[in-house]
């Protein structure tokens, strides 16, 4: 079997590509840096990356609406058609769950901060209401939350790279090109 | 007539006068709060007094006369999250060993509008005295009963709060927030 070639009209659009891949860096740096803070004793230090980390979440959420809404309104190239139906299927579900945690994780931790009593804010430039009343063990309950999901989240993220690899070096199919950035015409 | 008119408003306002003719001496503690409102990197967060007292003399009608003190036991802060109060009362904040009180002491209460006064006083903490001026508006709630609400901000730095590694205002502002609230009566 020959490797396929993709033409443009089977890559993803070029903002589908570029979101995926902002947020794909942001949200591993958001994890590492969310993963840190129980590491750093309580000081600015601890305070700083506490607030790099908001910041990331609140930025991950509204680019979080962007792709959706570009999602909805733009059809992504078609199902690989030499690869089973149950891998489809399970990249179609990968995908779905993916969505879905982009988005509850960030909301969880600002459901979090609100219970701890911390507002979020978005680079210092506006603030987010508070959607709870101070209340520290629901704010201990929906840390765990917003943890087990980070953790989730990035077990798919761990799944959708080693499937794409499979793609890649196994299956020789080229799948990765519908998601490479698009170089500069060579035609 | 023209004289009868006028003296029966003038009995009216009287009369009116003299059913809000109060003077507030007592504080109900239990339903009074002061807050402290620091800005973390963009995000608010509160830490509250709960142990304090005050006194108070104060008729609406003659804000001249008016008197009042406050002193806040530091060791009752609490901003909900046990190491960073630790942290609040440690000597790089309010170092509660060495300065267990802070208080305020009225100097000067002038009216703004009838339920509005601009209050002038002397605030004292961690061993720093420094003027302060700010807003304060009476809620009357009953005959005998109201509620005095101000908001000030205040430089932590004038006071030394902050010090060593919280020097630097970028992760922890210099203005910190401070919201009181009296319940104040009639004995």
């Amino acid at each position: 079997m020959t490797p396929n070639t993709l033409s443009d009209n089977v890559r993803y659009t070029p903002p589908a590509i570029a979101l995926h891949w902002l947020m794909a860096w942001i949200i591993i740096a958001v994890y590492f840096l969310g993963l840190s803070i129980d590491e750093i004793p309580v000081g600015p230090d601890r305070i700083q990356v506490v607030g790099w980390h908001k910041w990331l979440g609140v930025t991950i959420a509204f680019l979080w609406g962007f792709r959706v809404l570009w999602r909805a309104s733009h059809r992504p190239p078609a199902d690989p058609a030499d690869s089973p139906a149950w891998q489809n299927n399970a990249a179609h579900l990968v995908h779905i769950a993916l969505y879905v945690l982009m988005i509850a994780i960030p909301v969880s931790g600002w459901l979090m901060s609100s219970a701890k009593g911390y507002t979020t804010n978005f680079f210092g430039l506006f603030d987010l209401p508070n959607l709870l009343e101070k209340d520290k063990p629901l704010g201990h309950t929906l840390k765990e939350v917003h943890e087990v999901l980070a953790n989730l989240l990035m077990a798919l993220v761990g799944l959708h790279i080693a499937a794409a690899l499979k793609h890649q070096l196994i299956n020789k199919d080229n799948l990765l090109a519908r998601m490479r950035p698009a170089r500069k015409s060579r035609s | 007539m023209m004289i009868r008119r006028t003296a029966a408003l003038a009995a009216l306002c009287l009369l009116n006068a003299s059913a809000w003719a109060v003077e507030y001496n007592s504080v109900d503690t239990t339903k009074s709060t002061i807050r402290f409102i620091p800005t973390l990197m963009g995000s608010k967060t509160e830490g509250s007094f709960k142990k304090f007292s005050a006194q108070i003399r104060f008729d609406p009608e003659k804000p001249a006369q008016a008197q009042a003190r406050a002193e806040v036991m530091v060791q009752s802060f609490d901003i909900g999250f046990d190491e960073a109060t630790d942290e609040a009362l440690g000597p790089n904040w309010f170092d509660v060993k060495k300065f267990p009180t802070a208080t305020f002491v009225a100097t000067q209460v002038t009216p703004l509008t009838k339920d509005r006064f601009e209050l002038s006083g002397n605030l004292s903490i961690k061993g720093q005295t420094k003027p302060v001026r700010f807003p304060v508006t009476l809620t009357r709630e009953s005959a005998n009963a109201g509620r005095l609400d101000g908001t000030l901000t205040i430089k932590r730095l004038d006071f030394g709060l902050g010090q060593g590694q919280w020097a630097g205002t970028g992760t922890v502002s210099n203005d910190i927030n401070v919201q009181i609230r009296l319940s104040i009566f009639n004995k």
